[in-house]
């Protein structure tokens, strides 16, 4: 069976901490961070690698900050 | 806030993350500059969306917007298209003389609740009835953001602001204006749809509309409206999960989701 790799880059320094992202992802695979960006605010990043490239952060995301991969592997 | 103790950020998988496989990122018809919308604001996705749309159909240079007064006044600067920009509530006004000067030109107007539904009722209404080829991205908040959140013709009914600290009192305040249905029974308007951004499935039909919109546009159809229902957590007092939640609960039931009036006839 075809399985879905992915993978999110995210932008931290313009992330806002809205956690849109984070509400939006099925797989859980990302969270607010405890540290802070240089505009005072929390951001979103990948803390499990089981992201599988739905791009549902992506859609959801305001900032247009993240960029998703998906690779298929057979 | 969601953050947890143990926290480890997995670190970015380079065999993954590589230009032949990416599925997404930011359109390149959006400039550089971050954003000065709040977290979780509804403006900037939908921003984002209508850029999306603009660099899948290849219309950058034939594409002409005219920004409100209001939080997206400064709309101009994050598309990378030719922008004007309208005194308050005149958007449509203007995008018409573009229209008429720039025949082969697509127009588009964005317009929040404040600018489209209160000052500028007429401008709309006009513009509207005259069957104009323009294009009116309507985003619905309810508020007033930008003056920090008083009542807007739009404002739900009991829905707490700043000039209506009770709630909206619809003996002495009148009634939530819907727009689009307004606008719906006029014959030179084409296509009127209502969509939100507060979900991803919302989202990819808000692009859906947006897209079908330009195509009337190119085929030259009338005016069309796409309202988004869009949220503002700041003036409504809520976090950006609390106010999609708000949208879902309060604003989809009394703004109903879906297409208005179509071409095909519906």
């Amino acid at each position: 069976m075809a399985k879905s790799l992915g993978d999110v880059i995210i932008d931290i320094e313009k992330c806002k901490g809205c956690e849109l992202c984070i509400d939006s992802c099925p797989q859980e695979t990302l969270a607010l961070a405890p540290r802070i960006n240089q505009k005072g605010y929390h951001y979103a990043v990948k803390v499990q690698d089981n992201c599988t490239g739905c791009l549902n952060c992506a859609l959801v995301c305001p900032e247009a900050i993240i960029s998703v991969y998906r690779k298929i592997v057979k | 806030m969601s953050t947890i103790p143990n926290f480890i950020e997995i670190p970015v998988n380079p065999e993954i993350a590589q230009k032949e496989f990416e599925v997404y990122s930011k359109p390149s018809t959006l400039t550089d500059k971050p954003f000065h919308y709040c977290p979780g604001c509804g403006h900037s996705t939908v921003h984002k969306l209508l850029m999306e749309v603009v660099e899948e159909m290849g219309i950058q240079g034939d594409i002409v917007g005219v920004a409100p007064v209001g939080c997206s006044v400064f709309a101009y600067d994050y598309l990378d298209i030719d922008m004007q920009q309208a005194a308050h509530g005149r958007a449509l006004a203007v995008a018409t003389g573009i229209r008429r000067m720039l025949p082969d030109k697509l127009v588009f107007t964005y317009q929040g609740d404040g600018d489209l539904a209160a000052i500028g009722t007429a401008e709309t209404l006009h513009a509207a009835n005259r069957g104009e080829n323009i294009l009116t991205i309507f985003i619905n908040n309810a508020v007033y953001g930008m003056t920090s959140g008083q009542m807007a013709p739009t404002t739900l009914e009991k829905m707490v602001t700043t000039t209506s600290p009770f709630g909206r009192d619809v003996s002495t305040q009148g009634y939530p204006l819907k727009i689009s249905e307004l606008l719906a029974m006029l014959p030179g308007v084409t296509y009127v749809t209502r969509q939100s951004v507060h979900t991803t499935a919302n989202v990819r039909k808000t692009k859906k509309a947006l897209r079908k919109a330009i195509e009337l546009q190119q085929e030259g159809k009338g005016f069309c409206l796409v309202e988004v229902v869009s949220n503002c957590p700041s003036n409504w007092k809520m976090t950006p999960l609390q106010s999609q939640q708000f949208i879902q609960e309060k604003m989809i039931p009394f703004y109903p989701l879906g297409d208005i009036k179509t071409p095909e006839g519906k």
